[in-house]
């Protein structure tokens, strides 16, 4: 059974290259559009791990980590803040809300798959 | 097959339009005193989100200009920043280099850096004085990436090979064994790390050894599944570099205690107390992680339980839930929305044929057939409109286009202007909106420069120093108009009066209405403007802005009023694709004419027709004279007739709201016909529009009245035509 992975990112030419990046890598994609969208896609699913931007309308990648932590069944799925910001203030910030990890943006397909390597069990 | 970075990279272009329309929106509002955070996220997250996209494609310049606009537009985030007279219209600018950068990267163009470079410091100086983001731009994090995403890979779903060495060769040349002893802190689960996929990342860097610590695993009684609480005390043989190492524990690093030292050679290693066991090395990276041999029967139950908590509820489909899309919208190609709007203009002309044979079988117009017939007409023309709306795109983007327009403009001439827009959202024909780009362009240039005032003289007049330009849009009885407005001066008559009689375009005894004189500035190579400014005049007259609104269908207006202002409305067809014309024949030739260019129709009796010398003659309508023009010699079909007594006129109703009588032969009848461009084969014939087939099967030209009007007779029918009002 292929691994399933929700993205969550506002931008169109992200997620479409999400999409293509998790599919070429044999991944299932679910993909939503800002984190509000993305608790609604989640209900339902359960993925392997979660990918999400942090600067997105109506809810942020914050926000959406915390929305999804409070959740006991999805308090152990990894979670990696896809992001053009990699200050440290960000990923501080981005851990207390409870992600795992971080990929900075642009991502190199290769380097997306093998941050997922290093958090799927 | 397409490929699928190709159309990510165009999809990404369309995004960044749409980011850069909500750019400009969120801009303004800043700029109209909207100081709700909300509205600097939108502004914000549009460059974020054109950073981001431009990355992955190796757009550098846009990248890095994108990212010191974001770092100034995070300033005003986080409050160090005001979004005031000084900062906002830097940011302004910002926003007309980026959507300049966006679209010469689309276009494989290049924007200068001598455009670029002074903006880019400014920004910078912003920032700067902010006290704040002093962060370069980290070259790391934007490099241009070369991006393999060829479909090649049939393995199956699984994770990509990682590059595992040969684990038969043994220890390559360079190898050195690393220990490592990762210590994870209680709470490493919470943050949904797992220790297992960790080291099966380091077995992806060489040979690995591992033993597993559990001297601070509680009884079962107390164990929780959720709390780390195993140590690993590793070997590692690789080439692997420290930092290499260290980065597979990236995402754990605060989360536990991590040591790392080299070793001479790969010994057994104890672990850091004696309850240490040996396991196994992790052969492959796929495979889960042995479970580690256990001395007693509860010690094994905590090992299996200290995996990370299971995951709930697995899909029992093995699919979960597609993502459901929020917005209401598909993108569909121009290209087949072009084919359908072609059907539809098929189906009309099918459809026109029909009701000619319907008509020649001479059924009794209450057969079943009439009614069907009448019906299909409907239908199809409420298809051809529905299809219609699908080209059509809002004025929108049009109107920003301007708001950048007004700003250059003002700041080039030192004017104070704020644009207003209203109807934004009216919408029109996709191709109209392209090509009204160039002529509204030049209208506000024109108001700016021309239309207002000087800061100082519209103070001395009392008036706000700030110029106020306004742009409208609506739609008004199936065509849409858009208003270019200023609150200046208005048009100095006198001045264009004696410009124009300078230039010998009127003559200079002539007495002109004060909508005669404004209709002057259409001519060709007419220009009040004393000294050729920067801004417009270049050459560039209205009578260019006039013949392309023209060539769009569409007709011009002026209002005018002293001190108060001018508007020019502009009025065009919703569509350039179909159009109501008047079926007429002349010299035994079938002709269209608009129906929009025709005011109305006479037949001519004797008492109609002054003659004004040989072959010029002029109509009397009620209480005014119109010159009389004949289609057929116009059209150099034939000669003038001898006597137009009995001739069927249409006063054509021209942009300068003038009329003006085409003699034909008879008028046939009012239909819908479908457009069929000449241009591309024929280049711009004088006089014609374009073509169309008619029910019959027949190729009829469709005319353009005005510019038949004004290339058949030149000079001489505007000294008709004065002659005629005087």
């Amino acid at each position: 059974m292929s691994l399933q992975v929700l993205a969550v990112d506002d931008s169109r030419t992200m997620r479409d290259m999400l999409r293509l990046t998790l599919s070429d890598a044999g991944i299932e994609p679910h993909l939503a559009e800002d984190g509000m969208h993305g608790l609604e896609v989640l209900d339902g699913m359960a993925p392997d791990a979660i990918i999400t931007d942090i600067n997105m309308p109506r809810m942020d990648g914050f926000g959406f980590i915390e929305a999804v932590r409070a959740q006991e069944k999805y308090a152990g799925v990894p979670i990696l803040v896809l992001t053009t910001e990699s200050g440290e203030e960000l990923k501080t910030r981005a851990r207390k809300s409870g992600a795992t990890g971080w990929i900075v943006k642009p991502f190199d397909p290769q380097k997306l798959v093998n941050a997922l390597h290093k958090v799927v069990a | 097959m397409s490929d699928p970075m190709q159309e990510i990279r165009a999809s990404f272009f369309v995004e960044c339009e749409e980011l850069l329309e909500s750019l400009q929106d969120g801009l303004q509002a800043m700029d109209d005193g909207d100081e709700d955070p909300e509205t600097v996220n939108i502004v914000f997250r549009a460059v974020h989100s054109i950073k981001g996209g431009a990355g992955a494609f190796g757009l550098d310049r846009l990248v890095s200009f994108a990212h010191a606009f974001e770092t100034a537009l995070d300033e005003v985030r986080a409050g160090r920043l005001a979004a005031n007279s000084e900062s906002m219209p830097l940011f302004f600018k910002g926003g007309d280099i980026l959507s300049d950068l966006v679209r010469a990267c689309r276009d494989g163009l290049s924007v200068s850096e001598d455009v670029t470079s002074p903006v880019l410091a400014e920004l910078d100086a912003l920032v700067d004085g902010a006290g704040g983001g002093s962060e370069e731009v980290d070259a790391a994090d934007f490099q241009p990436l070369t991006l393999d995403l060829s479909l090649d890979g049939d393995d199956g779903p699984s994770l990509p090979d990682i590059g595992l060495p040969d684990l038969d060769a043994g220890a390559p040349d360079g190898a050195r064994t690393m220990r490592i002893v990762f210590r994870p802190h209680l709470g490493l689960y919470e943050s949904g790390n797992d220790p297992v996929p960790i080291l099966r990342s380091l077995s992806g860097l060489g040979t690995l050894e591992a033993e597993c610590t559990w001297e601070s695993l509680p009884t079962l009684a107390e164990y929780e599944g959720t709390v780390a609480f195993l140590t690993w005390s590793l070997s590692l043989t690789t080439e692997a570099d420290e930092a290499e190492i260290r980065e597979v524990f990236e995402f754990v690093d605060g989360r536990c205690d991590l040591e790392i030292s080299e070793i001479e050679w790969k010994q057994s290693q104890t672990g850091p107390s004696g309850n240490a066991l040996p396991v196994a090395p992790l052969p492959e990276p796929d495979l889960p992680l042995p479970p580690a041999p256990t001395p007693t029967e509860p010690s094994q139950n905590r090992i299996e339980s200290a995996t990370p908590p299971p995951q709930p509820e697995t899909n029992p489909g093995g699919k979960g839930m597609p993502a459901p899309a929020p917005s209401a919208t598909v993108r569909v190609d121009l290209e087949r929305i072009d084919r359908l709007v072609n059907l539809v203009g098929e189906l009309v002309i099918n459809q026109a044929m029909l009701s000619q044979s319907v008509a020649q079988a001479g059924l009794p117009s209450n057969s079943p057939v009439h009614t069907g017939l009448d019906e299909f007409m409907q239908l199809t023309r409420n298809i051809q409109e529905s299809v219609m709306m699908i080209r059509a795109q809002p004025v929108k983007s049009l109107f920003q286009r301007m708001s950048r327009i007004v700003r250059e403009g003002s700041a080039a001439v030192g004017k104070d202007v704020r644009l207003v827009t209203e109807g934004e959202a009216t919408e029109i024909d996709k191709t109209v909106i392209e090509r009204l780009a160039d002529p509204l362009t030049h209208m506000v240039r024109n108001a700016v420069d021309h239309g207002l005032e000087s800061n100082d003289d519209r103070e001395e007049a009392g008036k706000p120093r700030e110029g106020r330009i306004s742009l409208t849009a609506a739609h008004r009885s199936g065509r849409v108009v858009i208003d270019v407005s200023d609150d200046g001066g208005g048009i100095n008559r006198p001045k264009v009066l004696a410009k124009a009689i300078e230039r010998g375009l009127v003559p200079a005894e002539a007495e002109l209405s004060d909508s005669e004189i404004d209709n002057l500035l259409f001519m060709p190579g007419f220009s009040t403007a004393d000294a050729v400014s920067n801004l417009s005049g270049r050459g560039v007259g209205m009578d260019v802005v006039k013949s392309a609104i023209t060539a769009l269908g569409g007709r011009i207006a002026t209002q005018s009023t002293p001190g108060e202002g001018t508007t020019f409305s502009i009025s065009l067809p919703l569509t350039l694709a179909v159009l109501d014309g008047m079926v007429v024949h002349c010299a035994g030739e079938t002709l269209v004419v608009p129906l929009s260019a025709i005011a109305e129709t006479l037949t001519l009796t004797e008492t109609d027709i002054r003659a004004l010398g040989p072959q010029t003659n002029v109509v009397q309508v009620r209480d005014t004279f119109v010159p009389l023009y004949d289609l057929a010699t116009e059209l150099g079909y034939c000669e003038p007739r001898e006597s137009y007594v009995g001739a069927i006129v249409m006063l054509i109703a021209l942009e300068d709201g003038t009329r003006t009588a085409l003699a034909v032969d008879a008028i046939d009848d009012q239909r819908q016909v479908v457009i069929k461009g000449l241009e591309d084969s024929y280049g711009h014939i004088p006089g014609v529009a374009a073509a169309t087939i008619l029910g019959d099967g027949q190729i009829a030209l469709i005319l353009d009245p005005a510019d038949l009007i004004q290339n058949a007779s030149g000079c001489s029918r505007r000294v008709a035509q004065l002659q005629a009002v005087g």
